[in-house]
């Protein structure tokens, strides 16, 4: 195979991934702050629920979970398993998985804020809401960006366990040409896209680092 | 008129009882300054009044409205939430670290309950953040962040915020405690100011001169307990009580 050609499959893999990392972020970061506050919650079953969830997430293999996700359903219920489903198992699968890991983030962010800003703003009227959305939230932004921005470099590496459920993300293509041709410069090719993409990433994370921290 | 009334306040953290059926008033003007010494619950007094601590059960009144009662059970029972919200808007506090929001302007921290709280439009609320800023000589410091300020005018700050919402009372925590010697004469300035303007004022303070020179009233409070009050020529000078005698001697050394 020309080194051309190579790079295209893998270029096409490559986009695959990026469409996991993309949406799994999209999904996890919001559903993460759900997940933390229902960690929070008073309510003692919740707590406890999102608690056992969390430690799951966190306790099993990704791989394991996103197999759980694709197959569960035809094991557990017979439903046949359409093509396109491989991919929306791999969203919810990283998405769910992922949201355990923000949630913590969130969490320690949130715990970490001092309860003068709670007091201030409710001295000054402010609402539970107005106080968590103009006040909290934004400084617990600023304090947790560093332990997201290595939970994003590892999610870039992570679209690579789709290959587990042969969704044909830019590893799995790399996998298999490797396979075929017993080269292994499709690895070495992925390697470096791989890289690539987190140079990019700690660069955007870095900006918005930067941007955010115009006070101390 | 009187802005505020507290009646037979009971305050108790697990079994350590911190208020002990305190009473005072507050009339319109006033200026009352609460000493004691530490741990003999001038915060927790504070916190009761502004809300930030629930009470056991007494009596709670701003302006003849009653934000908390001693109910049948002879547990505080509380004003509804929305006429409490409307009480609420009466209180204004002074903390003795100031807790500026970090993340906003210093006009933002002046303007932004106005914005978001009171629905004020951008316009006028800045109109208002401008003005008290200028009178606390801080027009410069506008779009200036907290960590860029001194102690003292991060503290100006703060006494802005507060006033921007017009409360009816300002409680001041030990406003100066925080800072370095040097920097307490701006903010005693500023009070100063306020209590010639005739806002009604209840402060927390170890500053012992200060307290002579700008208070109406003097409580001091001791374990839990209002042993002495009365104008500051009387508690300050002349105490009668003996723990008030005592505190005050070593404020003398
Ligand atoms: N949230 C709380 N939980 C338990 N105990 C508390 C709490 N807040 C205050 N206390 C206790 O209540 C007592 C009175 O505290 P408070 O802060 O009101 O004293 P203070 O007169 O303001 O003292 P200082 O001059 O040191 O500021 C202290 O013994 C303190 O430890
Ligand atoms: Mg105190």
């Amino acid at each position: 195979m020309a080194f051309s050609l190579l790079v295209m499959k893998l270029a096409e893999g490559l986009l695959v991934a990026m469409a996991i990392f993309a949406l799994t972020l999209l999904f996890s970061l919001p559903l993460g702050l759900l997940v933390a506050f229902g960690r929070m919650s008073k309510n003692f079953l919740l707590r406890n629920l999102i608690k056992f969830y969390i430690s799951i997430m966190r306790g099993t293999p990704l791989v394991l979970q996103l197999m759980l996700v694709y197959f569960g359903p035809y094991y557990l219920f017979r439903i046949p398993l359409g093509h396109g489903y491989r991919f929306i198992a791999t969203i919810i699968g990283f998405s769910l998985n992922y949201a355990a890991y923000f949630a913590e983030i969130y969490r320690g962010g949130i715990l970490s804020m001092p309860v003068g800003q709670y007091e201030a703003a409710q001295v000054l009227g402010y609402n539970k809401t107005q106080t968590f959305v103009r006040i909290i939230f934004p400084q617990v932004v600023r304090r947790i960006l560093p332990a997201v921005t290595n939970e994003v470099i590892t999610l870039v590496k992570d679209t690579s366990l789709a290959f587990a459920i042969s969704v044909g993300e830019m590893f799995t293509t790399a996998k298999a040409i490797a396979a075929a041709q017993s080269n292994m410069l499709p690895f070495v090719v992925a390697g470096v896209f791989y890289y690539i993409c987190n140079i990019v990433v700690a660069f955007a994370m870095e900006a918005v680092e930067k941007r955010l921290s115009y006070y101390q | 008129m009187k802005i505020l009334e507290i009646k037979n306040l009971k305050k108790s953290f697990d079994s350590l009882e911190v208020l002990r059926d305190v009473s005072l008033e507050v009339n319109e003007g006033q200026v009352v300054a609460v000493i004691g010494p530490s741990g003999s619950g001038k915060s927790t007094l504070l916190r009761c009044a502004t809300f930030l601590e629930t009470i056991d059960s007494g009596e709670l009144v701003y302006l003849g409205e009653k934000a908390a009662t001693t109910g049948p059970e002879g547990k505080a029972v509380y004003a509804h939430p929305a006429n409490l919200r409307r009480i609420r808007r009466y209180v204004g506090l002074v903390f003795q670290n100031f807790n500026l929001f970090p993340h906003f302007s210093v006009i933002k921290n002046v303007t932004d309950a106005l914005i978001t709280v009171q629905k004020k439009d951008r316009e006028e609320a800045l109109a208002i953040g401008r003005e008290l800023l200028a009178k606390m000589g801080l027009s410069d410091k506008e779009h200036a962040y907290p960590y860029q300020l001194s102690g003292g005018q991060q503290q100006r700050v703060s006494i802005a915020r507060a006033l921007a919402l017009r409360p009816k009372i300002l409680f001041f925590d030990e406003p100066t405690s925080a800072l370095d010697p040097e920097l307490t004469g701006e903010i005693l300035k500023v009070i100063r100011q306020l209590a010639a303007e005739k806002m009604t004022m209840v402060i927390v303070t170890h500053e012992m001169g200060f307290a002579r020179d700008v208070a109406d009233h003097v409580i001091f409070l001791n374990e839990g307990v209002i042993v002495e009050e009365g104008p500051p020529a009387a508690v300050l000078d002349n105490p009668q009580n003996e723990r008030t005698k005592a505190f005050l001697n070593r404020f003398e050394h």
